[in-house]
């Protein structure tokens, strides 16, 4: 009952701090001088297209472009209501795409669970890759299963994502026939799910996820063997030893238990930056997710766009990290319930 | 001095054998904190060479263009993707000193590319302090003195040339005034408004420190690349390329703040208590005196050594807003603006130099990181 009260206390703040967060994006999207629209009206004007003109005129009425900008702010995200009635972020209409002529929903569409799978497969790869080298690392600690994890790591660590990206990409094209470039084979887009394309997917993500996730996997292995080493100068890891128990068992049993909770509160320090990477290795690789788009939509000042993609790209690290949160509280019946006090 | 029965000269004064220990033990204790922990720093091995070897590296900035044979922007319209060259001594078994072979470059019509041939026939000998095109020497005195140039009609191509026929050795060398110092810049916002915040959050408390919590809580909880690409894409186009260099410095160090202004917040908490402060306090300090002289003295080791480590984010992180062109922009010489040419695969496949500005990025971050960590293991002098 009491993890139930703390999840809901903690979604209740992600909310706020997903309404501060939408003001601020908003700012962001708006800091450049003038908008899609009037760009393209003082374009057709100087090229005296009158027609285009009044298309553009109309549209900045429909999407209320020619209020003040606080009320733009209140309309985009569904408080007040706009030219027609509430539709705003709440009420699930994420606006107009100016560049494409074609409603956000509609363009970003598949992008955004392609997005969420990138993500989820790199937090797997983080977990799969640095759980049992962090321990290793530990365990064997100044031979050279340390160091070398230890080189791999710091090397990881200092090497662009998209570098990495493009080598890796080469290499495995080369020696090991992976597939070059997007999500899926080109022949299976729009098409409804299947087991092809569910393998076709899988093949085009292992090269992503490894980019994405060495330099998560790296940091997060480095605090696991800190722990560790910690928990393995420990006076009950000598009893379990006096008393007989296999290494291999102690270790599983008690210092990675204890080691372990760091380990879950930490994918919530790490998400950010793995979704950051995810979106600049998707626009290197040309993954379909929607990292490119949101490329585009800031260069073209699309805002309804761009501002649709970040607003995503948030949710997507706060709902991370508040399940890393709850999820710590369920492992660790330590830490208390109540928002923490400094 | 004694001279014993069997001619053997003996001291006077009583033996002690723990008297050197103690004297270095005492000599430690009542030395000042730098040199304490520069002593430990020493022990870091690679910390050590790490930090000479920035150091170095920034001594270099200023005089990038006397090392580099060319100019950033110098064209060589003949030598398009012209592979690098290599420095000879020896031709054909007698010593001539340093010289390079001329390329001829012949069009392959199988492959429509331009292959070069190093001419062995000939060595062409490089002249050293020679002139060769103006610049300005840190930025303020013009010369046209290099530190080594090819004599006249011959190339001197270190690294190879890029599809402009721009030399990649001079243009790295040009690339670093603006990669490195990216991160200086950074780092510099980074920490006044980290320390601003951090101090004013720890010190006051109360509701000041609640509102600057939740804002560093949410603007960590962002991803940082996106909101980067957004407020780079806010630059207006029409800007030079100073003012974006500096503008993008900028906006790398606004995002970077919270981390550090949380750990100044959360030793401020602590120290706060201390007596030496509310004595302090007691004799009339103000809290800007109290901040300023007797808390962040405390703990500026601690802040330098994670400046160290976060330096190189930001110089990834131009690295990135440039390489996706958000960043410095083209007549501006960066490391990203480099490897922006060598997006293509198919190119760099080929042409495999033109990707070689990814090799200084990889020492230049990894020798940061080494430094970070030296500094921070070594800030404690007394711990073992």
């Amino acid at each position: 009952m009491l993890i139930l009260r703390y999840a809901i206390y903690r979604f209740g703040t992600m909310l706020l701090t997903l309404l501060v967060v939408s003001a601020l994006i908003f700012v962001i999207i708006n800091l450049p001088p003038g908008d899609f629209l009037s760009n393209q009206i003082a374009e057709l004007k100087s090229t005296g297209q009158s027609a285009g003109v009044a298309k553009a005129e109309f549209l900045r009425k429909e999407y209320a472009l020619d209020r003040p900008l606080w009320q733009q702010y209140l309309i985009w995200v569904g408080f007040i209501p706009g030219p027609h009635g509430f539709s705003g972020l709440i009420q699930g209409d994420f606006g107009w795409s100016f560049s494409a002529e074609r409603p956000v929903a509609e363009i970003v569409g598949d992008a955004l669970w392609l997005t969420v799978l990138v993500n989820l497969a790199a937090v797997g790869f983080v977990y799969l890759v640095a759980l049992p080298l962090g321990v290793l690392a530990a365990a064997r600690s100044r031979t050279w299963v340390d160091y070398s994890s230890a080189f791999v790591g710091y090397l990881g660590l200092a090497t662009p994502n998209f570098l990495l990206a493009l080598i890796l990409f080469y290499y495995g094209h080369r020696y090991m026939n992976l597939p070059i470039g997007g999500l899926m084979d080109p022949s299976f887009e729009g098409q409804p799910m299947s087991w092809e394309k569910v393998r076709s997917i899988l093949l085009h993500l292992i090269v992503p996820t490894f980019v994405i996730g060495t330099s998560g996997a790296a940091a997060m292995m480095q605090r696991l063997r800190a722990n560790m080493l910690d928990e393995l100068g420990k006076p009950y890891v000598e009893t379990a030893i006096a008393k007989g128990m296999s290494p291999q068992r102690m270790l599983v049993k008690y210092p990675l238990r204890v080691a372990f909770n760091p380990f879950v509160a930490d994918i919530g320090n790490l998400l950010p930056s793995m979704v950051s990477g995810s979106v600049l290795v998707s626009v290197v690789l040309g993954l379909q997710t929607i990292g490119p788009i949101l490329l585009t939509a800031l260069k073209t000042q699309d805002q309804f766009l761009a501002g649709f993609v970040l607003m995503f790209v948030a949710l997507l690290t706060l709902l991370g990290t508040m399940i890393s949160d709850v999820l710590l509280v369920l492992l660790d019946p330590r830490i208390r319930y109540e928002g923490r006090e400094a | 001095m004694t001279v014993l029965p069997d001619g053997r000269y003996v001291d006077d004064a009583p033996f002690d054998p723990h008297a050197g220990l103690q004297a270095v033990e005492r000599k430690d204790l009542d030395a000042p904190a730098h040199v304490l922990v520069w002593r430990k720093f020493k022990t870091h091995r690679l910390g050590l060479i790490s930090g000479i070897f920035l150091l170095l590296c920034y001594l270099m900035l200023p005089f990038a263009g006397f090392i580099a044979p060319y100019t950033a922007n110098e064209r060589f319209s003949e030598n398009l993707y012209s592979p690098p060259q290599a420095i000879h001594l020896w031709h054909e078994g007698t010593f001539v000193g340093p010289h390079v072979y001329a390329m001829t470059s012949e069009p392959n019509l199988t492959t429509f590319q331009w292959e070069f041939k190093p001419d062995t026939s000939t060595p062409h000998r490089l002249s050293f302090f020679c002139k060769g095109s103006s610049y300005k020497l840190a930025g303020l005195v013009e010369t046209d003195r290099h530190l080594f140039c090819a004599p006249d009609g011959v190339t001197v191509f270190l690294w190879g040339s890029d599809r402009l026929g721009r030399d990649m050795f001079s243009r790295i060398l040009y690339g670093a005034q603006l990669s490195l110092t990216v991160g200086l810049i950074g780092i510099t916002v980074s920490f006044v408004l980290g320390i601003f915040f951090g101090s004013v959050a720890g010190y006051f408390g109360g509701s000041i420190d609640w509102v600057i919590n939740r804002v560093i809580e949410i603007l960590r909880s962002l991803p940082e690349l996106p909101l980067w690409l957004a407020l780079s894409a806010a630059v207006p186009s029409n800007w030079g390329p100073v003012a974006v260099f500096f503008i993008i410095s900028i906006i790398l160090g606004i995002l970077d703040w919270p981390g550090l202004a949380r750990s100044v917040r959360a030793k401020f908490l602590s120290l706060r208590e201390e007596e030496y402060v509310r004595a302090a306090e007691m004799m009339g300090a103000t809290p800007g005196r109290v901040i300023r002289r007797h808390l962040l003295p405390n703990f500026t080791s601690h802040l330098i050594a994670s400046a160290t480590l976060s330096i190189p984010a930001m110089i990834l992180g131009e690295t990135a807003l440039s390489y996706l062109g958000l960043g410095l922009r083209a007549p501006a010489v960066s490391w990203g603006v480099m490897l922006n040419d060598a997006q293509n695969l198919v190119n760099v496949e080929i042409y495999w130099w033109t990707a070689l500005p990814m090799l200084p990025i990889i020492v230049i971050v990894l020798a940061f990181n080494f430094l970070g960590d030296g500094l921070r293991d070594s800030l404690d002098p007394y711990e073992q």
